[in-house]
């Protein structure tokens, strides 16, 4: 045991390891800007329509929905079933398995960025919002002025839900070609090279409870109410309601 | 549209010739998922008791168990495999079984917590002991709310088996890896396919179970 | 029956005890309510009775034992316990509620069945609703499989906590007559907790008034209690018409009746004339073989009685309405006197007048 992580260490004193062509750095950057790049689009995507649907308080169905069936895909067979098919098209020919896993991404972040949104703004508590009303502002004015920063900190839990779970599966892009920290796990594999697979597991994991406690610090942070809250029995879990069932009431 | 080969969108009959095959990773993959959830569903209840007993235990057993929500499952392969080997359902079913940990224990405590203070007062003024009270009371009271979590733990898990092809085990995942390094559409939207499938399926069976077992709420005015 | 010595709790984290010294007795039989404002310590005092709060110091003693001797639950099967929101399982059917303790403490299928029977009648329930669960009953219904459910066992002791709060006014005010009255037909001893002094008042055998810190300000018939309050904190807390809930104690047939201006319809109108006359009226009360036929006015009177109209008395009584509904009755109808009926025969009158002397007399 001590013996392994001796080697591990090793690996890591290794500047070539570093900066090389599969260098942590490199392979880093790759990760984490697909990351970023899936996250912001799915947001686009996502948002909007969830804070439109919770302001008119439709929807409740197509919510409960989404999440089932999120939750229901596996990733692993959605980025294998694009692929193929990216490959067909000029565009998303190269880089080789970039597109198919960015597509991949987007889909596996829009659930808990959606329900989380819309759940967010039809939990804001009617009196503010009819208060709002009546003090003569505009629907566009009432949503974001009044709802959308009350609804925050969910849209935040939903963000930061998709995050991790986006930054976590990112790694299989290696499977499809493209060399993301996934690709120390998968040449790891392949070589039987026991401290190549643990130095790709090691930092993917440490890369999502960065996320995690990173976006959760923001997430706190954005609640406009967290002085006065009382503060939550079970510590920095999230908030976001896709580790939950939502078969009841928040988008009844 | 041709994938660069001379074949059709989806061959069907590709189905049919590994139909075999098919029914060998659906037993695989169901018994998997089956393994983790009964697994996780015992210690989840193990840690759940400790936390209803000893309150300042449940923020410690979250954040531990939510820590290993938040690895990754890869990762959580990559440390297990050199301990336990590549090929070893070991290696699958301890991070298949440590992803269920947090939503079983969410679910299992807020079931019995959410168990109307008055039923609780009644039963003790009546004079039954607290095992009693336990489980006859809260624990039936709670099996929505369990219920509810293992749906979860169940779709969720079922997904994940897809990857444990990636160290060694079966399941639909074979399909899929096999579709991505052929470039074989069929095959990898088959394997996908039938993940949701079974999913799905899970899932109503288990809704259906838990209307089963909670006949009362069947009769209250208004449902 | 119980037997309360110097019963304190004191709370972890309390600067104050919730209870202090609290000694007191109930009879056997007897239906006692404990009363007084939020933070008295009345509820705590009740769940010492059956040790779902265990007392810091002092006894408890029920039917001569001593309460801690005991095993709680053992003890609490031999005790009736009734709440507020009654606590009926849900997910149980009323029939499975009800036999809860009886099963518990080991009676046969059949004893059970038979019991059950007894007490859905006793209760006044449907039998249909035995197999119902819980939430297809109404409130009311609820509280009295609550009462039921208390009494499955055949329990010397009932304890009750504000059983009847959380129905509407109107099936308080019946759940509440209806209690009474099995209570006293059942000779069970009732330890009762409310806020309310008027539910006492019409409840209880005894009433203790207790103050904050369980001291007890008075412990008295409600009769005694409301003609003479003993500090003046029972007295603020009986609240202004004191008097008024006096009258809500006496039954009108305590009261002597006044025999009125009445004449049997087989009498003469000269007879008619002269008890106007003796009683200086302008009608006449007319009476068919005891029975209350109605009233007339004096100046159709001089033919035979019986060809009269008999308009109806605007206001008729039972007996065992109290004095307080008859000066309500009187004043709300604008009529001057009250009669009282029993079932259709006529025991007498009374009027203002005599509702004013009770008062003070």
């Amino acid at each position: 045991m001590i013996e392994f992580l001796g080697e591990v260490a090793a690996w890591f004193a290794e500047a070539e390891n570093w900066t090389g062509a599969r260098g942590l750095l490199p392979l880093t950057v790759a990760h984490v800007s697909l990351t970023l790049v899936a996250i912001s689009s799915a947001a686009v995507l996502a948002l909007p329509g969830a804070t439109y649907l919770g302001h008119m308080g439709r929807g409740g169905f197509l919510a409960v929905s989404v999440v089932n069936i999120g939750r229901a895909l596996p990733t692993f067979g959605v980025i294998g079933v694009l692929f193929p098919i990216t490959l067909s098209f000029p565009v998303t020919q190269s880089p080789l398995g970039y597109w198919a896993t960015l597509l991949a991404m987007v889909v596996l972040a829009m659930p808990p960025m959606f329900v989380n949104a819309y759940a967010g703004i039809r939990g804001v508590d009617r009196s503010h919002v009819e208060a709002a009303r009546g003090m003569g502002m505009t629907e566009q004015q009432v949503l974001a002025k009044v709802e959308l920063p009350l609804a925050l900190p969910l849209v935040m839990a939903g963000i930061r839900t998709a995050a991790v779970a986006v930054v976590a599966t990112v790694t299989l892009s290696a499977w499809v070609g493209y060399n993301t920290l996934g690709a120390y796990i998968f040449v790891g594999f392949a070589q039987r090279d026991d401290v190549l697979v643990f130095v790709g597991g090691l930092v993917v994991a440490l890369l999502a409870i960065i996320t995690d406690v990173a976006l959760g610090w923001v997430e706190r942070r954005t609640d406009p109410l967290r002085r006065r809250r009382i503060p939550r029995q079970d510590g920095a879990a999230s908030g976001s309601l896709y580790h939950q069932e939502l078969s009841q009431s928040p988008l009844g | 549209m041709i994938l660069g080969q001379e074949r059709p969108f989806i061959e069907w009959d590709w189905i049919s010739r590994n139909i075999d095959e098919i029914g060998q990773a659906t037993v695989e993959h169901f018994t998997h998922t089956a393994l983790a959830v009964s697994i996780g569903l015992v210690l989840s209840f193990g840690l759940s008791l400790a936390a209803l007993r000893w309150r300042q235990a449940y923020a410690p057993i979250t954040w531990v168990t939510g820590v290993l929500y938040t690895i990754p499952s890869i990762a959580l392969f990559t440390f297990l495999v050199p301990i336990f080997g590549l090929n070893s359902l070991l290696t699958s079913q301890i991070a298949l079984v440590s992803y269920t940990l947090l939503i079983l224990i969410r679910n299992i405590v807020a079931g019995v917590r959410g168990v109307p203070e008055q039923v609780t007062e009644a039963s003790r003024g009546m004079g039954m002991t607290d095992r009693r009270i336990f489980l006859s009371i809260k624990l039936p009271l709670a099996l929505p709310a369990i219920i509810a979590g293992v749906r979860v733990a169940a779709v969720t898990t079922i997904g994940l088996v897809t990857l444990t092809v990636l160290v060694g085990q079966g399941g639909y995942g074979l399909f899929i890896l096999r579709g991505i390094s052929r470039q074989f559409l069929t095959e990898a939207l088959v394997g996908t396919s039938l993940s949701v499938m079974m999913a799905v399926v899970v899932d109503t069976s288990l809704a259906g179970l838990e209307r089963l077992v909670t006949p009362w709420n069947r009769s209250a005015s208004g449902t | 029956m119980i037997r309360l010595d110097s019963l304190t709790k004191v709370f972890p984290g309390s600067a104050s005890p919730a209870v202090t010294g609290l000694t007191m007795e109930v009879g056997e039989g007897e239906l006692v309510a404990l009363v007084g404002p939020s933070g008295c310590g009345k509820t705590t005092t009740l769940k010492m009775i059956n040790r779902l709060i265990e007392p810091t110091s002092g006894v408890v003693e029920i039917a001569g034992r001593d309460a801690s001797s005991v095993e709680p639950h053992v003890l609490r099967r031999s005790i009736g316990y009734v709440i507020q929101q009654v606590g009926l399982f849900p997910h149980r059917t009323i029939r499975e509620n009800i036999a809860t303790v009886p099963l518990l403490m080991g009676w046969d299928r059949r004893q059970v069945t038979t019991r059950i029977d007894e007490l859905i009648e006793l209760m006044g329930l449907d039998p249909d609703l035995l197999d119902r669960y819980p939430s297809e009953l109404s409130g009311g219904q609820q509280q009295r499989v609550g009462v039921a459910r208390a009494l499955a066992a055949d329990p010397p002791v009932l304890l009750m906590d504000e059983p009847f709060g959380a129905v509407d006014p109107i099936v308080r005010g019946r759940l509440q007559i209806e209690f009474r009255d099995l209570q006293r037909r059942l000779g069970k001893t009732v330890v009762f907790v409310t806020h309310d002094i008027d539910e006492a008042v019409m409840m209880a055998t005894r009433v203790a008034i207790l103050n904050s810190g369980g001291i007890l300000e008075q412990y008295d018939t409600p009769e005694q209690i409301l003609a003479e309050p003993a500090t003046p904190f029972v007295a603020r807390f009986l609240g202004e018409e004191r008097g008024l809930k006096r009258l809500a104690l006496r039954p009108v047939s305590h009261v002597e009746l006044k025999r009125g201006p009445m004449v049997d319809v087989d009498s003469s109108p000269e007879e008619a004339l002269r008890v106007m006359s003796d009683h200086g009226v302008q009608w006449v009360g007319l009476l068919d073989g005891g029975r209350l036929l109605g009233w007339a006015h004096g100046e159709s009177v001089h033919g035979p009685l019986r060809e009269l109209v008999a308009h109806p008395f605007l206001v008729v009584l039972q007996p065992s309405d109290s004095l307080r509904r008859a000066l309500d009755a009187v004043v709300t109808g604008h009529a001057q006197v009250a009669v009282v009926v029993d079932d259709g025969v006529y025991l007498g009158m009374i009027d203002v007048e005599k509702i004013a002397r009770e008062i003070t007399g």
